[in-house]
């Protein structure tokens, strides 16, 4: 009996250098991510930059589940990448992709993790122009592990850092927060929600452009709240700037079925990733504008202010609760484990 | 009590009652962990009269777990086939010298579930394994495990094992009014645990101590509502349980979970870590389930570890420190590597104050 695509899994031989892995490479690799540089094979890409400063990244995703409601490994790859590129000021031009495989990984699976990056690279205009295929033994990894790099270019005149943040600067969030997180675990423990919760994976490359459009020199920096989520990064912005920020507890957008999910589980939303959203600080003047260029955005429709920074308490974060106390707001200690009762 | 517009306002015209109304200096503690967390992530400490102290009790099953519990479940999860299958919380409480998270890293088969069934699953899919589920919690937990319990039974699935570390929350809150050094006016009772046990079992607080109790439901305008109704019953002179929790909470409870209950479990005297052992206020499985009881199953004898020193958890669940009190509280004990259970659990007191900066906050803005 003939074997089918389906039945096909990657074997040892695929990471060998030979053979196998010329046709790994051709057949899934190159006709997916088919560009002229990545065409000529050579040991490394060769790339012809424009002058300016380079923003340069790089990111490796473990994620387990590997398929998860709103995307996959792959496209989270790309994303992920790009959006660290983006939220720096730069425009995202070349990726590199190197993938670790478990033996014995379905190729059908591997096959539809390559269409996704594709199709993301597609989506924020970025070339995988450099790769490499390498394949442990059963129980050596789990299942698929990759790497991505980027390179991206930043505009003349784009100074984007924390250390340009003031007192009575405004703290935007591009929408509703957790999603991710809570996304894929559940996926991962089976959990099921009445309302399906979908990752918010997605390339922030439009976001990006649209706050720098309305914001001009008024953007003082972007972050994308991955790991950690809003509470971790915003304490970063706080200790890299030396100044206080203060967010209001009412204002946070979190969707109803998140806050229940987290809820059930005892994990605060605020900790939880997200893997399309942005923070942006911008000067009070620009406010309004940048709010209104987020909001004519899919991906922005929930931009929200969410608080300010503030001159005493540096280094800090302080959330301003629904009854109108004040707490501070940590960073994530560990990992969020789910509570008992 | 008035009917909510919404909930800052009704929060504010609670807290200006609260303010007109408390005359007395009064100790409320919050049993229950899950009152603990609301407490600091709304920030109500800070916006209560001055007269009005809340301490934290002992509310956090996994913060109660002894050592010696602790090192029995490690113990188990390094046998050969077998896997623990446990709660998230569980993972970073420290035994004696390790953890289930150290042990898991090391190999140990231990398992994180969200339910009793999740575990059960796990065993029915790996007949292969012998699946001990770690059972930790209050009363609100015991019928979940009660119900897995009766379905391994009917299934036969004889790789299916609990650990009964459950607790009980009456019999400790008599230890604690009997601890002369325990001063404690009135208590904001677990409002899940009283959905199971109504509010009869906890009449004796007020009849033979002379004590307030409100099972109080776990949003902050709950809490404040409670303290209100605690502060009438102190100026009136008359100590009462009563329910603020009215929207879960029935008088009798849940008689059908406590029957599941008593049907599988029978109350011991167990140690609570910090507190001591307390007569009455554990579960263990029945006799005639002895086949589904880890401990029977797997005979092991476990060595006494050395318990650790200087950590102040045990008064901090007395509620006779808070826990920056204690000397090892953000320094050599934190929620990334905690000594004492209180800064493990999402839910501890330390861990509460530790994340939510209680100290560092009021009044610096």
């Amino acid at each position: 009996m003939k074997k089918t695509e389906q039945d096909e899994i990657i074997l040892l031989g695929h990471g060998s250098g030979g053979t196998l892995t010329h046709q790994l490479v051709k057949t899934v690799f190159q006709d997916a991510f088919e560009n002229s540089i990545l065409d000529e094979m050579l040991d490394a890409a060769l790339l012809n930059l424009p002058h300016g400063r380079i923003a340069f990244t790089t990111d490796s995703f473990v994620v387990d589940p590997i398929f998860f409601p709103g995307g996959d490994i792959g496209k989270l790859a790309i994303c992920g990448t790009v959006n660290d590129l983006v939220v720096s000021g730069a425009k995202p031009l070349y990726l590199s992709a190197a993938f670790i495989i478990e033996e014995g990984f379905p190729l059908s699976d591997l096959r539809q993790i390559v269409v996704s990056m594709r199709e993301a690279a597609s989506d924020a205009g970025v070339s995988v122009v450099a790769g490499d295929t390498k394949v442990v033994g059963r129980g050596s990894a789990d299942k698929i592990f990759i790497n991505t790099t980027g390179i991206g270019l930043i505009p003349e005149g784009c100074h984007l850092s924390p250390r340009r943040i003031r007192s009575g600067d405004a703290v935007i969030v591009s929408g509703s927060l957790g999603e991710h997180g809570l996304a894929i675990l559940a996926q991962r423990e089976g959990l099921a929600f009445t309302t399906p919760v979908v990752s918010d994976c997605t390339p922030l490359h439009r976001l990006v452009a649209a706050v720098l459009d309305g914001g001009g020199k008024g953007v003082r920096c972007m972050r994308d709240p991955t790991r950690g989520g809003l509470a971790t990064t915003l304490n970063e912005l706080a200790a890299q700037s030396g100044q206080g920020i203060l967010v209001q507890e009412e204002l946070l957008p979190v969707r109803r079925e998140v806050a229940g999910g987290c809820e059930m589980l005892g994990i605060d939303p605020l900790y939880l990733a997200n893997e399309g959203k942005l923070i942006v600080v911008v000067a009070p003047e620009v406010v309004a504008r940048v709010l209104e260029r987020m909001r004519s955005l899919p991906e922005g429709r929930g931009a929200v202010q969410i608080g300010r920074v503030i001159e005493n308490e540096p280094g800090f974060v302080l959330l301003e609760t629904e009854l109108g106390a004040t707490r501070i707001l940590t960073m994530l200690e560990g990992e969020p484990l789910p509570r008992i009762c | 009590m008035r009917p909510y517009k919404n909930k800052k306002e009704y929060s504010r015209y609670l807290l200006e009652r609260l303010y007109q109304e408390a005359d007395y200096p009064l100790t409320a503690m919050e049993v229950c962990g899950t009152h603990t967390v609301a407490i600091a992530r709304s920030g109500l400490r800070e916006l209560l009269p001055e007269k009005i102290r809340l301490i934290s009790g002992p509310g956090c099953p996994v913060c109660v777990t002894d050592d010696a519990d602790l090192d029995y479940a490690i113990a188990l999860a390094r046998e050969k086939k077998v896997v623990l299958a446990t709660f998230g919380d569980m993972m970073r409480v420290p035994g004696t010298t390790s953890s289930l998270q150290e042990e898991k890293s090391r190999g140990a088969g231990v398992r994180i579930v969200y339910s009793p069934t999740d575990a059960l699953v796990l065993a029915s899919e790996n007949p292969h394994l012998e699946v001990v589920f770690l059972a930790v919690g209050f009363e609100t937990t015991v019928p979940a495990v009660a119900v897995a319990l009766e379905e391994a039974i009917q299934r036969g699935l004889k790789n299916f094992t609990v650990l009964s570390l459950h607790k009980l929350v009456p019999p400790v809150m008599e230890a604690l009014l009997e601890d002369p050094e325990v001063k404690i006016d009135a208590f904001i009772n677990p409002g899940h645990v009283c959905t199971i046990l109504g509010s009869e079992p906890f009449q004796f607080v007020a009849e033979r101590y002379g004590k307030s109790c409100v099972i109080t439901g776990f949003e902050a305008v709950d809490i404040l509502e409670a303290l209100l109704m605690i502060v009438r019953q102190y100026r009136e002179n008359r100590p009462a349980v009563e329910i603020q929790y009215r929207r879960a909470v029935r008088p009798d409870g849940n008689p059908v979970a406590r029957a599941f209950i008593e049907k599988y479990f029978i109350p011991v005297p167990v140690r609570w870590r910090g507190i001591g052992e307390v007569p009455g206020s554990g579960l263990v499985l029945r006799e005639e389930y002895a086949e589904w009881d880890a401990t029977r199953r797997f005979s092991l004898s476990v060595a006494p570890g050395k318990r650790r020193g200087n950590c102040a958890c045990g008064e901090v669940l007395k509620g006779l420190k808070l826990p920056y009190e204690c000397p090892l509280f953000g320094k050599a004990c934190t929620p990334v590597k905690p000594v004492g259970p209180c800064m493990v659990s999402t839910e501890g007191s330390c861990a509460a104050y530790y994340r939510y900066g209680e100290r560092k906050v009021g009044g610096a803005i």
